[in-house]
């Protein structure tokens, strides 16, 4: 085989990969702007879906409620997950590579186990009302590890004299940690809690298990697709929550490479 | 400007009493004792991992003893926090923070520190002192003052990721001295600098020390820094401070062949005090300084290579014949490596002997210094596991069992230097071990070894071995004494 020829196919399979990916995506996107009943119709060009999407009260309902999710349990999450990768972190290398394992665990863990973990955890522990607080609760503990991840390389890149540096110069604990670490993890902190909250906005498989009355979009969509089959404003509704999540990982990614070069500098 | 009666009153400014401290069950400091003057520059001399900086981190307050107790200015800080101790550090990597520009992080102490500003009456009339942080202006003034004092006078606005290493360095310097603290500790503080910028340095601090009055305690490796900044060092290893004092006195009359070698270019010998002021090396007796260690003891010596004179053959001078390996032409002297009844000296003198010529060899009273012999046997408690087995050092040694000890005694093992073989491989030894240190005892390498159970063990070679490396233990069965020992609570490990 030539290599003009090998060179052509290597290129034509990652083509075809890429359209594998992202051809259902694009159709999708494609007919969220046609209101034609049945997919594969097509009815001219129209933002009436879009504008169906805004006017549906149970859609909006369902938005607002995903988004406070969002808000609430990454916050929660990055505060946690950010105390929690400095305790890792300083732990002795043994307990640090246990706390690490841990992590991934849940991480790894196949989400429906998780769901029904919690399910479980919630019917046996009656004092945690299934609703909002379930949910917020089953939301931080899945988007933690993620914090984490972030933060802890972070960590391995500072200075390890930082933080008694602080104290050194008579800056409390407390106090050390506001003015001087916080500083340097912001970036981490950011990165984190945008993994956080795009993984809290499009769960489905935990909250579907936990969210009592609050319906979510990812419930919401499944709610309707399995009552009244595939509505053209879902089509919409869909394509609104890819660019919404493709946004964040942009923000995402261009704050990783910001830092990749700082930290470049400051070799 | 402190009175000359707080002078006095708090002549020790640190006191470090019977110090130690362990991580996970190993003893890093053993047993430390140390006595600061206000205003001395100490030095913590030591090869890595001899427990030096974390002397100094405890100091700091960053780690706490395991056991004993640190005063400063006659009071118990050893369970103050580092954040209420008015002592500053200067970090080996200076630890600078990024986000801030050099004048922010100079003044980032002062902004924390609050001061005393008069009292006040509280609801029940009594006096509280009242308390307030420093004006905008007052920092502005402090920060600049100690820009000035390191020479980075422009350099407030700068970002100090942009500043060369040494600036970095004077950064860190001026944040630490602007909070005027009691005491400086240094980290190895000029260990990421390059040589010629680690000169200037040198010599700053030096000078700066003078000027402030402000005492320093430095840690590092480099014996050469040591020399010439400091007021008194204390020479670690093992945990243990080996001998504290002058420089001088450190170079000349140096406690054991660990502080001979460690400190300065040295000949160290083992050799015989006959009597008083008469001691046998090398197979001739010379004449020396040092008394007290009682009759035929055995002795390790030093002589330094300014203090060995040469003689050509004919002029008949001198105590020792010998011949020229080797000379190096050092700049305002020759090193010559001359051996001499079977010890290779190493000698500095302004004259250059061709190698191969044959010289005489003399050396003055005073430029011998006898040295207590560190340990003249290996001695470990053990217990007989079989009937030609014992059990120390966390392996099983075969031995001559001759007295019948049953198994289950508990046993005093001596084990002659002599007697222990290293071996490259460590799966050929008995136990493993990594080399701790090679010391050159002019016809022999008397090598040190950490054993894995944190013991180690000495043993004297032909070859010389690597620090660090792994090798493994052997003992010549027939050379092991094993001696019944009673249980007592403190039992010699």
């Amino acid at each position: 085989m030539n290599s003009k020829l090998k060179k052509a196919l290597a290129r034509s399979f990652v083509y075809l990969m890429l359209a594998v990916t992202y051809v259902p995506i694009l159709v999708l996107v494609v007919y969220s702007f046609t209101d034609a009943k049945v997919m594969g119709m097509w009815n001219g060009f129209t933002f009436d879906l879009y504008a169906k999407v805004f006017t549906d009260t149970e859609i909006l309902e369902a938005v607002r409620n995903s988004l406070i999710l969002a808000v609430v349990a990454s916050t929660i999450a990055t505060f946690f997950g950010t105390v929690s990768a400095v305790g890792i972190f300083y732990m002795r290398s043994w307990q640090r590579k246990y706390m690490d394992f841990l992590t991934k665990i849940t991480m790894i863990n196949a989400e429906i186990v998780t769901g029904i973990a919690f399910l479980l955890l919630f019917v046996l522990v009656r004092f945690i009302p299934t609703g909002w607080p379930s949910l917020v609760l089953a939301h931080v503990f899945i988007t933690m590890p993620y914090v984490i991840m972030s933060v802890l390389p972070r960590l391995g890149q500072l200075n390890p004299n930082l933080y008694e540096a602080g104290l050194d110069l008579g800056a409390g604990p407390m106090k050390t940690l506001w003015k001087v670490m916080l500083p340097q993890l912001l970036p981490a902190m950011i990165s984190g809690f945008a993994l956080a909250f795009t993984l809290s906005l499009d769960d489905f498989v935990v909250t579907k298990f936990v969210n009592g009355s609050v319906p979510t979009i990812s419930t919401y969509l499944y709610n309707k697709l399995t009552k009244k089959g595939v509505q053209p404003v879902l089509r919409a509704l869909s394509s609104l929550i890819f660019f919404v999540v493709l946004a964040i990982l942009v923000v995402i990614n261009i704050l990783s490479r910001r830092r990749a070069k700082a930290a470049g500098n400051v070799k | 400007m402190e009175s000359k009666t707080t002078h006095e009153k708090f002549d020790k400014i640190i006191e470090v009493k019977s110090v130690t401290k362990m991580f996970d069950g190993v003893t890093v400091v053993d047993d430390i004792s140390l006595s600061i003057k206000r205003g001395e520059f100490v030095t913590l001399l030591g090869p890595s991992g001899c427990g030096k900086t974390t002397l100094l981190r405890m100091i700091a307050g960053f780690e706490a003893p395991t056991k004993g107790q640190i005063f400063l200015e006659k009071q118990d800080v050893t369970a103050v926090p580092p954040h209420k101790r008015p002592i500053n550090t200067v970090f080996q990597k200076y630890a600078l923070f990024p986000h801030l520009n050099v004048f922010n992080n100079v003044a980032f102490g002062l902004k924390m520190k609050e001061i005393p500003n008069g009292v006040k009456k509280n609801r029940r009339g009594e006096d509280v002192p009242v308390f307030r942080h420093y004006t905008k202006a007052e920092i502005k003034e402090k920060v600049e003052r100690a820009l000035a004092l390191v020479n980075l006078a422009d350099y407030g606005h700068r970002d100090v990721n942009s500043l060369s290493g040494g600036q970095q360095q004077r950064v860190a310097i001026a944040r630490a001295l602007v909070l005027e603290p009691k005491v400086l500790l240094l980290d190895e503080p000029l260990g990421a600098l390059d040589l010629k910028m680690r000169k200037d340095m040198q010599v700053e601090l030096t000078a700066m020390h003078r000027n402030l009055g402000i005492t320093f305690v430095y840690v590092t490796h480099d014996q050469e820094e040591a020399l010439t900044m400091s007021d008194n060092i204390a020479v670690i290893k093992d945990g243990v401070i080996q001998q504290y004092g002058s420089p001088k006195k450190i170079y000349d009359e140096p406690a054991n062949a660990f502080v001979a070698d460690f400190i300065g270019e040295s000949n160290i010998l083992s050799g015989t005090m006959n009597e008083d002021f008469k001691v046998t090396f090398c197979g001739e007796t010379f004449a020396c300084l040092d008394k007290g260690f009682g009759k035929n003891a055995p002795v390790d010596l030093v002589v330094r290579p300014e203090d060995i004179d040469v003689y050509p053959l004919h002029k008949n001078k001198g105590t020792l014949e010998g011949e020229v390996l080797t000379s190096v032409f050092k700049g305002t002297y020759y090193e010559m490596n001359i051996v001499a009844n079977d010890y290779e000296f190493t000698v500095q003198n302004t004259d250059e002997f061709t190698p191969g010529s044959r010289v005489r060899l003399g050396i003055d009273p005073d430029g011998i210094h006898i040295m207590k012999k560190l340990r003249t046997v290996n001695e470990y408690a053990g217990e007989v596991s079989g009937e030609t087995t014992v059990d120390f050092l966390g392996g099983t040694f075969e031995f001559v069992n001759s007295e019948q000890l049953e198994k289950g005694t508990p046993v005093r093992v001596l084990v002659p230097f002599g007697a222990v073989e290293l071996t490259d491989d460590e799966e050929d030894g008995v136990i493993g071990g990594s080399v701790a240190q090679s010391l050159y005892k002019g016809s022999y390498y008397q090598v040190q070894v950490y054993t894995d159970d944190d013991n180690d063990i000495y043993t004297d070679t032909s070859d010389e071995w690597d620090n660090d490396d792994r090798v493994g233990i052997r003992i010549a069965p027939e050379k092991i004494v094993v001696e019944k020992r009673e249980e007592t609570a403190d039992e010699t490990v």
